[in-house]
């Protein structure tokens, strides 16, 4: 499959396996992801996609397997090393946007911090990139100074965007981005987030239970049941000719919806 | 006047004298002795003692009356009192299995070994003010005395629940505790500094504390084992000696909780323990820190996540000294016209900015 | 019962063990310019919150030798001042004194001195939350990591949201710094105006908190700057009047009201520096 021209995946995780107790999270799990890939991940609540995306992220620590991010060891790393890299070359979008932005700052702020944590200490810099990136979320100019509380939830989810995309992260994790949205924002979001990654050039790990979100956004797609990867492929292969009984399961059940 | 703040030396002379004639107040009548706030108003001395982390109820009056009746202002002076101390050593673990108990009583069991023992409890009585109490010179009608045999070596309730493991053993305990008052509060805390410092910690505080957990803020379903309120024998080792002497003998109240159990597929349920231990008799702050105690350790026995003010090591531990929480208060009292004065000049200066550009002003 | 009396009390107070831990918390802290080193606060006699840090880094400091001089708003004759002042006349008989330039040490609630210090002085300062990012993250232990990672990004969030609201950093007092280019550390609530003395200063700054149990410091001649934007530098700034006492338009100034019809006059809050200038001038005109 890794016929690609790039010399080397973006992330590369080899066996990797958390568990909680005697409790499997999730075992197993192999995969690499190429600059410009989104890789979606899909599987019922309790599948473990959401373990293996706070692994990924250096949220939980992993209990076997290596994780390596452009060539660099994750799980070698110190943690404040570990800690820049997830606000310069990496970023994590929440399903919630309260657990993605500080609700008692100003937009603008929430944009501004993560420039700020690297060095940057122009006000009028970081007040013109807030507001190029408050117009690239779609979001009014006139809106800057005005905190996120005032915000709909669709605003607030392409705000967390933003203030993750600001700094150039070369890889982000999303979880769930449209969840808890309604449909008419959903599709809005993910048009956006369509450009966004097409125009940046990112590379995406994506968690999702919702099909159409992947079918829409992911290249590959990754099919986890019980804490296992029970199908992996190229998208449109894997929802229109599943394989695993759970996937097409899976597939089945959306299409009756 | 004000200019009182400024050029204050015979200010603070003369306001030092005033209140030393307030605190004794009228001259006609007789001033209170020492022994007479010991023995007449003991709970107030009790508490003194046990949040001034001091066992000298002589002191404790003596506090009292120098602070007007403002127990936080005795505690604060047996504070300060205390830290002047030498310490010479500490003592072996007190051992609270041979108190000679004057209470003792148990939630769990109906009745059992040692029996239910009330002891000079406000429980039953009827909140009725006492009006004989007004007129002085009653004599008191002495309360009968039951065989006190037997009552110096009462086993323990948490013995009973531990011999058939349906409650956590208790924790190892052969470490040495950590000191809070030689060593600066690090958290993460163990439970031994936890414990530590709730048993110095505000009575209010931790009473409003351990209520909240009983009205569903960190809940942890509690039962009270066992109380019970006596005298401790204290030993130390003499290094001279080489073996441990009884130095002295000290009241405690001690209140052991059953708590809601936790367990899993590997684990069976168990009941969990939550500890309290103060000076005196002070069973209100005995039974409000065995619940916070408990409280505060859902990391340790596994429980989930859910945030609640008493499982807040943090919060709890930074927030329940009151001598630390009125010294802070009470500082706002002083001068900050420095602070004040700049924040005065930034403020005219933000009104006068966003006033003009707008033209706002007429 | 046993109660001592305050001539059975150690020179300066605190027994020679607790000095010793003092010394030691106040020697590391000199080392790492900025870091808050926990120690082990006594309970002192007076009210936490009241300057028992200040007082026992002072006890640990003093010598039988020494000159000591208290200040609180500036001033010399301050209620809690004159308290303290008379604490270690008491306890460690030392000398006192009102002139700057005669005190070896000096201990200060929000202010520094307006007379250049010397390199042989200290200056003690009274500090109730050495914990500059304290207001944006209420939790200790987030923020020691914070301060070990170096992770300083939401200290300037909060002065861009200043700008953004107010135009400017509205911060009056407590402005924080950086030391050294490694820590951020509050200056104690010193006016922004005194600031640029905290740099480059001849004398050793040591800040005790006692309530919540931290010294930090900064040796002579730390490089202090305060955190800013390019396009909004921190400016030193007060009350734009001179003093009507000694006439000084470089010192810092108490704004007094004089009647209740709106009268202000405005004075030096340095009471030893104003008393100076104006002694020299009467002697100059006579």
């Amino acid at each position: 499959m890794n016929t690609r021209p790039e010399a080397a995946p973006l992330l590369s995780v080899r066996g990797l396996a958390k568990y909680y107790g005697t409790r499997i999270g999730c075992t197993d799990v192999s995969f690499d992801l190429w600059p410009g890939e989104v890789l979606g991940i899909v599987g019922e609540s309790g599948s473990g996609k959401s373990t293996l995306l706070s692994c990924l992220a250096g949220h939980q620590q992993p209990d076997r397997g290596e994780i390596h991010f452009d060539g660099r060891d994750l799980l070698a790393m110190s943690e404040p090393e570990r800690r820049r890299l997830s606000r310069t070359e990496q970023a994590f979008v929440h399903q919630n946007p309260r657990d993605g932005l500080r609700m008692g700052i100003s937009a603008g702020g929430n944009i501004g911090e993560r420039l700020m944590a690297v060095g940057a200490r122009n006000y009028g810099q970081i007040r013109e990139t807030g507001l190029d990136w408050l117009g690239r979320v779609e979001i009014a100019g006139a809106r800057i100074d005005d905190r996120p509380s005032a915000f709909s939830g669709g605003m607030q989810q392409r705000l967390q965007i933003a203030r993750n995309l600001v700094t150039a992260p070369r890889l982000v994790f999303m979880d769930e981005p449209t969840g808890g949205l309604d449909v008419s924002v959903q599709a809005r979001l993910l048009d956006l987030l369509r450009g966004l990654v097409r125009d940046l050039g990112l590379s995406v790990v994506l968690v999702t239970h919702d099909l159409a979100v992947v079918r829409l956004l992911a290249h590959r797609l990754m099919v986890m049941k019980s804490g296992q990867v029970v199908e992996q492929g190229v998208t449109d292969q894997v929802l229109d000719d599943p394989q695993h009984g759970y996937t097409q399961l899976l597939v089945s059940s959306v299409l009756q919806v | 006047m004000y200019v009182a703040v400024k050029g204050g030396e015979r200010a603070i002379d003369n306001a030092h004298a005033w209140l030393a004639e307030e605190r004794r107040g009228d001259t006609a009548i007789a001033a209170l002795s020492i022994a007479q706030i010991r023995e007449q108003l003991k709970l107030s001395v009790d508490r003194v003692m046990a949040e001034g982390s001091l066992y000298d109820p002589d002191l404790a009056a003596l506090a009292i009356k120098q602070a007007r009746g403002d127990l936080i202002e005795a505690i604060f002076l047996i504070r300060a009192y205390r830290t002047t101390l030498p310490r010479f050593g500490s003592s072996l673990p007190v051992e609270t299995a041979r108190m000679a108990v004057i209470r003792r009583i148990s939630a769990t069991y109906r009745d059992l070994p040692g029996g239910q023992v009330l002891g000079p409890t406000f429980d039953y009585t009827h909140r009725l003010l006492d009006f004989a109490l007004a007129a002085e010179g009653l004599d008191v009608v002495e309360a009968p005395s039951a065989n006190p045999e037997g009552l110096d070596n009462v086993p323990h309730v948490m013995g009973f629940l531990n011999r058939e493991s349906l409650i956590e053993a208790p924790g190892a305990g052969d470490e040495v505790p950590p000191d809070l008052t030689r060593n600066p509060l690090q958290l993460p805390a163990n439970r031994a500094l936890r414990l530590q410092a709730l048993a110095r910690g505000d009575e209010g505080f931790l009473l409003s504390l351990a209520y909240s957990t009983q009205r569903g803020y960190g809940n942890t379903h509690a039962f009270v084992g066992e109380l019970r309120i006596g005298q401790v024998t204290v030993e130390a080792e003499l290094p001279e000696l080489g073996f441990a002497i009884e130095i002295g003998e000290i009241e405690l109240s001690e209140c052991e909780t059953v708590n809601q159990f936790g367990g899993s597929k590997s684990e069976p349920p168990q009941f969990t323990r939550g500890y309290g231990l103060v000076f005196g008799q002070s069973e209100r702050k005995a039974l409000s820190m065995s619940l916070v105690d408990r409280a505060l350790r859902w990391k340790e026995l596994g429980e989930s996540h859910s945030p609640a003010p008493a499982r807040d090591e943090e919060f709890v531990l930074s927030h329940c000294d009151n001598i630390q929480a009125t010294g802070f208060l009470e500082h706002i009292k002083l001068p900050h016209y420095v602070d004040f004065q700049s924040e005065l000049e930034l403020v005219r200066r933000l009104r006068a900015a966003a006033i003009t550009p707008s033209g706002k002003e007429e | 019962m046993n109660v001592a009396s305050a001539d059975n009390y150690n020179f300066a107070y605190l027994d020679e063990q607790t000095k010793r831990m003092l010394r030691r918390a106040i020697l590391k802290a000199l080392a790492v310019p900025g870091y808050q080193v926990p120690f082990a606060p006594r309970e002192m006699p007076m009210p936490y919150g009241w300057g028992t840090g200040g007082v026992q880094v002072s006890a640990a400091c003093l010598v039988p030798e020494d000159r000591l001089k208290v200040i609180d708003q500036g001033a010399d004759d301050t209620t809690n001042a004159v308290s303290i002042r008379k604490f270690f006349q008491r306890v460690a008989g030392v000398a006192t004194t009102e002139t700057t330039t005669e005190a070896t040490v000096i201990q200060t609630r929000h202010r520094i001195p307006e007379t250049p210090l010397k390199e042989d002085q200290i200056l003690v300062y009274q500090v109730p939350i050495p914990e500059p990012l304290r207001f944006l993250e209420p939790r200790e232990t987030e923020t020691r990591r914070m301060h070990a990672l170096e992770e300083y990004g939401l200290m300037h969030v909060k002065l861009y949201e200043d700008i953004a609201r107010h135009g400017e950093i509205a911060t009056a007092y407590a402005w924080p710094v950086m030391a050294e280019g490694r820590y951020v550390m509050t200056p104690s609530p010193i006016p922004k105006f005194d600031n640029p003395k905290l740099s480059d200063c001849p004398a050793i700054q040591l800040f005790g908190a006692g309530r919540e149990a931290r010294i930090h410091a900064l040796p002579p001649w730390t490089k202090v700057v305060s955190l800013d934007f390019e396009d909004h530098p921190f400016q030193a700034s007060k009350a734009d009047h001179a003093c009507e006492i000694c006439g000084s338009c470089e010192s810092y100034l108490d704004e007094v009201i004089t009647d209740d019809q709106g009268g202000r006059m405005f004075v030096c809050s340095d009471t030893d520096f104003c008393s100076t200038r104006s002694n020299a001038q009467q002697s100059g005109a006579a």
